[in-house]
């Protein structure tokens, strides 16, 4: 169900702009991130899909409808709505919780009830949550339950504001691979308003970048706004370490992968010159054994320095050059879909792959 | 004093017939609850309408300080003049007296249900009435009954003013007790009337805790389960 922004503005009655004439066109079944500084009347413009805002002149159309021709309480049943800090109901179960817009929407109690446990499983929590109540909860499974109560009617729409900010960071990457695992399955219409331009990046599939006083500064895909910013203000909000993050977008084929010498855990490695991986049985590297080392015996885990961030083979190659740069021998570990060594690279290999590719950020 | 206190209470007329206590704290009951209840009908939907629309919450407050301010005594005697009925004067006297109390917990209560819930409320497609209803009404309830249980414990205390323009209650004693320097009975009225008002308040105590539900009590840390861990993060 696509939704469109036409002509839409909405001014406060103390003359406060929130949205200037804002003109936007959101595709059926992709991820689009409004994302800007505070002020810039993305949360606004959120709220004028499902009307608790209205507009004071121009119109949102969803499905090609104006949202202002539907009753509000009607509109809203068929749109998930998902906020900051989840606002569940305290006085209700979790399992209540999530079967609200099912009760609302007239379903049976039993009916209602299966289909929120059936959520509960879809973002990844225990059947037996579904008894508690919101207080006895962390913030991240708060937010699941809130996400599961969004999805609960099936609405075709998910509107999300900033529902992740308040949970801590590694949480907060939890939750948003939930969410694009979600959207793979169910392949909603998501509009998603963060000021994070990170998440914006790593969620989207378009991105909107507002500015203060609610007008469009550029929308497009994550690469397109990383790397061709139309001015300025994109420019400075995107950030300064935008030619690196655009390296999430650029596949990494080019770059030559090397043999590696490895040694393995529970056999005896001998003395070497050079850095060694150390991998177990299965193949999945644990370590690296720095050179000239000494083993009295068998390998073990102890004798072992903390290798770097791994790089996962046909993924963006900003994995490939991290793995790199984080490697304490300076070779960044490929692996494949199983976590088995496969080789490794060096940053120059990486940054020669980067120079020569025909999208790169340096000839763009 | 206390001699006559003794006498008062261990003379067996005072606790039978219709000059009895029973007789007087039933009397008394009587007058709290026809206050309350009509206090209760005036005051509760107004603290709904201003704490859920949130209009008009200064002038409540102020209004609500205002008539604090009158003393039930004067008030009683002029309604009497007015209206030159015992009963109405006192039991618009005594409406008077309770409304501000539930008024305020009432708009405290709802006001102060979390802003995300209402607004959660309200995107998930609630319609005002199942938005007061489902949510804020459940939420705040603890508050609402705290708001009652003021208004009780001043009835009950007050009640005795009726007995000033003639009716009955516990204030008999107290007034017919000044009039006849009968000290024990005065002093046995205020003790009797001391008990009714713990009593009640205890009992509104007892069902503020059945009302609140339970999710709410284990989000403000009131009840004995609250100190339960939340449980860890499962899956992030």
């Amino acid at each position: 169900m696509g939704i469109e922004f036409r002509g839409v503005t909405k001014t406060y009655p103390n003359g406060t702009v929130a949205v200037d004439d804002l003109d936007l066109s959101i595709e059926d079944g992709t991820i689009t991130v409004l994302v800007g500084p505070s002020g810039c009347g993305k949360t606004t413009s959120l709220r004028m899909i499902n009307r608790m805002v209205e507009p004071t002149s121009g119109a949102v159309l969803l499905d090609g409808r104006d949202v202002r021709e539907a009753d509000p309480a009607v509109l809203r049943r068929g749109i998930g709505y998902v906020i900051q800090h989840a606002g569940l109901f305290p006085h209700r179960t979790v399992l209540n919780n999530v079967a609200t817009v099912p009760l609302l929407s007239g379903w049976g109690r039993r009916r209602a009830r299966e289909r929120a446990a059936e959520l509960l499983e879809i973002v990844g929590l225990p059947g037996e949550l579904g008894d508690r109540y919101p207080a006895q909860l962390s913030g991240g499974q708060q937010q699941r339950v809130g996400v599961a109560r969004a999805l609960a009617a099936d609405a075709p729409v998910l509107l999300m504001d900033e529902p992740f900010s308040a949970v801590d960071p590694v949480v907060r990457q939890g939750l948003q691979d939930e969410l694009l695992r979600l959207q793979e399955r169910l392949g909603k219409t998501i509009v998603f308003v963060t000021h994070d331009i990170d998440e914006a990046v790593r969620l989207g599939d378009r991105v909107a970048v507002l500015r203060v006083g609610g007008s469009l500064a550029q929308y497009g895909t994550p690469a397109d706004v990383l790397r061709h910013p139309v001015d300025d203000f994109v420019a400075g909000f995107v950030g300064r370490d935008r030619g690196y993050r655009g390296l999430s977008f650029l596949s990494a084929e080019g770059v030559r992968i090397e043999d590696v010498p490895t040694v393995r855990l529970g056999g005896e490695p001998g003395v070497a010159p050079g850095w060694r991986l150390a991998v177990n049985d299965a193949g999945q590297p644990r370590g690296w054994l720095p050179p000239e080392s000494i083993v009295d015996g068998v390998l073990t885990e102890d004798d072992l320095v903390a290798g770097g961030s791994l790089y996962r083979q046909g993924t963006a190659i900003r994995g490939a050059l991290d793995a790199a740069l984080s490697s304490p021998a300076g070779l960044g570990v490929v692996v494949d879909d199983d976590g088995r060594v496969v080789g490794a690279v060096t940053a120059h290999q990486v940054l020669d792959a980067i120079e020569s590719h025909p999208e790169s950020v340096g000839s763009a | 004093m206390i001699t006559e206190l003794a006498d008062w209470v261990s003379d067996p007329a005072n606790w039978q017939g219709p000059d009895g206590v029973p007789a007087r704290v039933l009397e008394h009951l009587g007058y709290v609850g026809l206050g309350l209840v009509l206090a209760a009908v005036i005051a509760v939907p107004v603290g709904l309408f201003v704490g859920h629309t949130g209009r008009g919450g200064v002038l409540l407050v102020g209004s609500g300080n205002a008539i604090r301010a009158l003393p039930t005594l004067g008030l009683v005697t002029f309604l009497f003049l007015v209206f030159t009925d015992s009963l109405v004067a006192a039991i618009v006297g005594l409406v008077v007296l309770a409304i501000p109390p539930i008024l305020a917990g009432t708009y405290a209560g709802i006001q102060a249900v979390d802003r995300d819930v209402v607004d959660a409320a309200e995107g998930m497609g609630m319609r005002g009435w199942q938005r007061l209803w489902r949510i804020e009404v459940p939420i705040s309830l603890p508050l609402v009954l705290g708001g009652v249980r003021n208004a009780v414990l001043q009835l009950v205390a007050t009640a005795a003013v009726a007995a000033y323009v003639g009716l009955d209650g516990l204030g008999r004693y107290l007034i017919d007790g000044l009039a006849n320097l009968d000290y024990g009975a005065v002093v046995a009225g205020a003790i009797v009337t001391a008990l009714l008002a713990v009593t009640l308040d205890l009992l509104l105590a007892g069902a503020q805790r059945v009302v609140l539900p339970k999710g709410v009590r284990l989000a403000t840390g009131t009840g004995p389960s609250a100190a339960a861990e939340p449980t860890r993060e499962v899956t992030a």
